[in-house]
């Protein structure tokens, strides 16, 4: 089964990126939803598949549909953490090949900055019995247990790893959407309070408002509309666990399946990726996400991101809209990673734009390192 | 009744802690160990699992410090540790400084009352 080709990304929205106070998760979603329908120039009346999970409704897809007047012919609302939205292009891409649908919203909205601790916790909504006892910081210290196991085995350093947050920050500077701009050395992440060892403040992602949408067709439908197609060449998604005690190898996680089964269906290697948007909720997660989707050997990441490796000018464009570190981590932040793919294929990211891209990955992460979500985009040239 | 329900394997390890002893489960298909307790074998999904008391040995697989104000209680450690029957267990070094806690480094496995339950903690050995 392959759907590649066969539906296209023809808008995208973003909408309270940083902070939005006085407006709620819904309000952002649709604000979101609005702008990436006007882009396609469809209207919410077109919109007959809904695909929304998020932290702040249990029935995502009822509240959100109720909000925006949609009555969906088919919703989709899988709750895997921070990569359902990566995911939700798989069943909307086998919606709207298999005839059900003919568009396809999806989107995620969070106020996590401005209600802070009344999003939906796994700490108290769901107790890890095994764990919590031990007064884990989820999710800070499950993956601060895997960078542990990565310095051991690998010999990862504390310098690698502030380079992935600089890097972040550099792109950062370039994107007026994203929330922190400002300079930011390697010696200044080190430095910063420690969370969670080796995790300072500045390893982690940042706790914003904000909301993405997508808005997906069939490929033939899609040359209709106001903007140029991005096409969904491959996708795949995994789960190996739900807690980190239950990952046997620590330094690898699904995203070394995802990433073969996607680059299988897309007919590509790593080698002809031009752009990577990968799911940094902390400094390691780049590092490994680049050694299991084969852009590097495992071990080799630290020494791949280390000294600029992935900042602006260095060897490939990582995050290049400043990632969950630097732009926006609203809870979720799996529907950003497809925005700025889309957006960088399309040439709208004016000063950060990766120059010639023709195609890009969307690396979605979930849970503690448990869910991975890996799609691959690319312009009509690659058809 | 004609299908009677299993022991909740839950409450079967919290009764053998409150007796004093760290039980897991052993499955007769496969023959590795189980943990935490389940139903049915995750490894070969067999349903032959029955509890054995581990050794308390173990090494360190992974661990890190969680910082916290010291009026709040100071930093502490929370760590993986594999034991020696092949299961990992979330867990707490004590004794050694938080960040003094190594990985590979030998621990047993002691059962202490925290909270007014049981709970499985590590010493260095």
């Amino acid at each position: 089964m392959s759907f590649r080709g066969k539906v296209a990304a023809v808008g995208v929205g973003l909408a309270g990126i940083g902070e939005a106070p006085g407006l709620s998760h819904l309000d952002l979603t649709a604000m979101a939803a609005k702008q990436a329908l006007d882009e396609a120039g469809l209207s919410f009346g077109d919109v007959d598949g809904l695909f929304a999970a998020n932290l702040q409704n249990i029935f995502g897809p009822l509240n959100v549909g109720e909000y925006l007047g949609i009555r969906p012919k088919l919703s989709e609302g899988t709750q895997i953490g921070g990569s359902s939205p990566v995911a939700h292009l798989i069943w909307a891409a086998l919606a709207l090949d298999a005839g059900l649908i003919d568009t396809a919203l999806i989107c995620y909205g969070s106020t996590q900055r401005s209600v802070a601790g009344k999003l939906l916790s796994p700490s108290t909504s769901e107790p890890l019995i095994y764990e919590m006892p031990y007064g884990p910081r989820y999710p800070i210290s499950s993956y601060a247990l895997s960078t542990s196991r990565h310095i051991y085995e690998y010999g990862t350093t504390r310098e690698q790893l502030a380079d992935v947050a600089v890097a972040a920050r550099q792109w950062a500077a370039m994107n007026p959407d994203a929330f922190m701009r400002g300079p930011l050395t390697r010696e200044e992440v080190i430095d910063a309070r420690m969370i969670c060892d080796p995790f300072t403040v500045r390893d982690c992602c940042l706790v914003t408002d904000g909301a993405g949408a997508v808005v997906l067709t069939r490929s033939d439908r899609a040359r209709d509309c106001s903007r140029e197609p991005v096409y969904l060449l491959g996708a795949a998604m995994a789960h190996w666990h739900r807690q980190i005690s239950q990952l046997p190898d620590l330094t690898q996680t699904c995203a070394s399946e995802t990433g073969p089964r996607a680059f299988e269906m897309a007919g590509l290697t790593p080698a002809d990726i031009d752009v990577l948007e990968l799911y940094d909720a902390f400094s390691i997660n780049p590092i490994m996400f680049l050694e299991d989707l084969g852009f590097c050997a495992k071990g080799e990441g630290g020494p791949f991101v280390e000294n600029g490796g992935i900042a602006p000018g260095g060897r490939l464009p990582v995050n290049t809209n400043g990632g969950g570190l630097s732009c926006v981590h609203p809870g979720m932040y799996g529907i950003f990673t497809v925005i700025e793919a889309i957006q960088q294929l399309r040439g709208d990211c004016g000063d950060r734009q990766v120059e010639d891209a023709k195609t890009a990955i969307s690396h979605g992460n979930g849970g503690h390192f448990s869910s991975q979500v890996t799609a691959i985009w690319g312009n009509e040239e690659t058809l | 009744m004609p299908h009677p329900l299993p022991e909740g394997p839950d409450e079967r390890y919290a009764a053998y802690l409150a007796e004093g002893r760290i039980c897991i489960q052993h499955c007769g298909d496969c023959q590795r160990h189980v943990f935490y307790p389940r139903l049915f074998c995750p490894h070969c999904h067999g349903s032959s699992l029955t509890w054995r008391e581990v050794s308390g040995k173990g090494t360190v697989y992974a661990t890190t410090v969680i910082r916290q104000r010291p009026d709040k209680g100071g930093p502490y450690n929370l760590c993986l540790v594999d034991m020696e029957e092949g299961v990992r267990f979330p867990g707490r070094v004590e004794g050694p400084e938080p960040e003094d806690v190594k990985i590979g480094m030998a621990v047993a496995a002691r059962i202490k009352q925290e909270d007014g339950n049981p709970l499985v903690v590590f010493d260095p050995s």
